[in-house]
């Protein structure tokens, strides 16, 4: 295996909610292009974690943080960070497809607009053409694109929520349980398209479901009450655990 | 069996009552049309709409509704000018922006401005709001069109503000995780996101709110002006529809000309309010979709 760039180093992270520690000391080094799952029982700071890496908790009133977060050699905690501009490099995808109550092409466009980078026409449609290529819409959507997007089904939202994101062209991804709302099938689909992803981006992705994590990650972490437990190749987490607490969760002895 | 009883008895008061108050809008639009029929039995409907002059005590009478109707939509359209944005943009501050002892402050004041009466406003355009106006705006009279619309505006203002502010508290999390997440910026948020997903709450706020104005009667015929004629500027003395009612039924004799006259007046006014209510509520229902 050729070596392992890291793309986003965590040192030392703890944060808290108000009071609450809500996550404890976390050191984690996500690799490039690679898909990073993260488990761990409901509750256990997966998606504290996850909000982290893009700031997105800064939008909570008394979250603390004490740290590092490393992206490009830059602590993103640091002053000089422009959170518009990370988020760019660093997009997220929620647990439920949130697409804008607008058309299918505004939702695609909206984060040209805001980051200033509508072009001409032409290009604009091109990038367009693109992010929807990748998420496998196009073909579905090209004579639809003034549509409504909630019209579509859920399964399709969440694709067009990972091309809003895609058009944007970050480096890495952030999901946070994009599956939970959907079907069996769909989840497999989406599987599937992140698998593709991976050669291009560098891939975080929280789930509570294992067989998720075992099928789709390459690297898994596994978390509990607040603290990184165990990280390392998804094959080696789930037939080699070193921790007892992570053998535990994985057989399902608790959880 | 007494339980069966009470339910019965309810949901049969509760019909009534609803039954009762379609019942009174019927009886008061047939009222209304009755009385206004009696005018265009002696007086034709097409001078009524389009004579451009009311002169009700001349010899012969003439009751063009035009000048009359002209001053009600000017006096109404200045009113929304000045109370759109600003109740928008009230909204918009109490709902994302203000913090919380702000937001209290802010919501109580609302409150505050609906409760005034509509003669203190009047007051305060007579004896301030229209000497200002005059020697700012360097007019013949601060008794206009303008100074009635500023009063009314400051009237439709909380119906506004609250209302829109309901609509855009309505705007699900969401959404503005998701422009967030996209690097999007507070005020890009609300301008691209949130204000176009609470629009049609708003235009029913807006609409709710013009309805509550446009049958004031007290500040406009207190501080317009009251003069029927066809204004040509905002900035003239003009009369409204309301006005004209309210200032002229002490005069008529019952049973005159005039008098069906005024009925008629009302019939506008009553299918005028009822239209904008009705675009209200299907922007309400579309927002609550
Ligand atoms: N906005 C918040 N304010 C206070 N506590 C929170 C907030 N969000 C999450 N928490 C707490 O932080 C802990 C971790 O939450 P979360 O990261 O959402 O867990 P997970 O995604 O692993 O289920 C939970 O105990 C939760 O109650
Ligand atoms: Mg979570």
């Amino acid at each position: 295996m050729a070596a392992l760039k890291t793309r986003i180093s965590i040192e030392n992270l703890n944060m808290f909610y108000g009071d609450f520690h809500a996550l404890k000391d976390v050191c984690l080094q996500v690799p490039q292009n690679n898909v990073t799952a993260l488990i761990g029982p409901s509750g256990c700071g997966k998606s504290t974690l996850l909000r982290c890496v893009n700031r997105m908790n800064d939008l909570i009133d008394g979250v603390r943080t004490e740290g590092r977060i490393i992206i490009d050699d830059q602590n993103i905690f640091s002053p000089e960070t422009d959170v518009v501009l990370l988020r760019k490099k660093v997009g997220m995808v929620f647990q439920r497809p949130n697409v804008f109550d607008q058309s299918i092409l505004n939702n695609l466009r909206f984060g040209l607009r805001i980051h200033r980078q509508m072009r001409s026409k032409s290009e604009t449609m091109e990038l367009i053409q693109k992010s929807l290529e990748d998420v496998g819409l196009w073909d579905i959507l090209k004579d639809k694109l003034h549509h409504n997007a909630r019209q579509l089904s859920l399964e399709q939202q969440q694709r067009l929520c990972i091309a809003r994101v895609l058009i944007l062209l970050p480096e890495v991804i952030l999901l946070d349980e994009p599956c939970s709302s959907l079907d069996p099938i769909a989840t497999m689909r989406i599987e599937e398209l992140l698998r593709v992803l991976r050669e291009r981006y560098t891939l975080v992705i929280v789930t509570h479901n294992m067989q998720q994590a075992a099928r789709a990650s390459d690297y898994t972490g596994f978390m509990y009450m607040g603290q990184l437990i165990e990280f390392g190749l998804t094959q080696g987490i789930f037939t080699a655990p070193c921790k007892e607490l992570t053998e535990n969760y994985i057989t399902g002895h608790f959880g | 069996m007494f339980r069966k009883i009470n339910e019965r008895i309810i949901e049969t008061a509760i019909r009534v009552s609803g039954f009762a108050v379609i019942a009174f809008v019927i009886l008061i639009f047939l009222f209304l049309l009755k009385d206004s029929l009696s005018l265009f039995r002696v007086y034709p409907l097409k001078a009524f709409l389009t004579s451009t002059q009311w002169l009700p005590i001349s010899e012969p009478p003439t009751f063009g509704i035009i000048p009359l109707l002209m001053g009600s939509i000017l006096v109404m359209v200045g009113a929304i000018v000045i109370c759109v944005p600003i109740g928008v943009a009230t909204a918009l501050f109490i709902a994302e922006v203000a913090p919380g002892y702000l937001k209290m402050i802010l919501k109580s004041l609302v409150e505050i401005l609906a409760s005034i009466p509509s003669v203190v406003l009047g007051f305060i355009g007579i004896v301030w709001l229209g000497p200002f106006l005059k020697t700012t705006l360097h007019l013949n009279t601060g008794m206009c069109g303008l100074t009635g619309a500023i009063l009314l505006a400051f009237m439709a203002l909380p119906t506004i503000i609250s209302i829109s502010e309901d609509a855009i508290i309505g705007i699900p999390r969401s959404y503005k995780e998701a422009a967030y997440g996209l690097g999007a910026t507070r005020w890009q948020t609300m301008w691209r996101i949130v204000l176009p997903a609470a629009s049609s709450g708003i235009i029913a706020a807006v609409m709710l709110g013009i309805g509550r104005v446009i049958g004031e009667t007290m500040v406009v015929m207190m501080v317009t002006g009251n003069a029927p004629i066809i204004p040509h500027s905002i900035l003239q003395p003009l009369r409204t529809l309301t006005a004209t009612i309210a200032g002229e039924m002490g005069e008529t004799v019952g049973g005159s000309d005039h008098y069906y006259a005024l009925f008629a007046v009302g019939l506008v006014l009553f299918v005028i309010t009822f239209m904008l209510n009705f675009v209200a509520d299907i922007s309400l229902r579309k927002s609550r979709k």
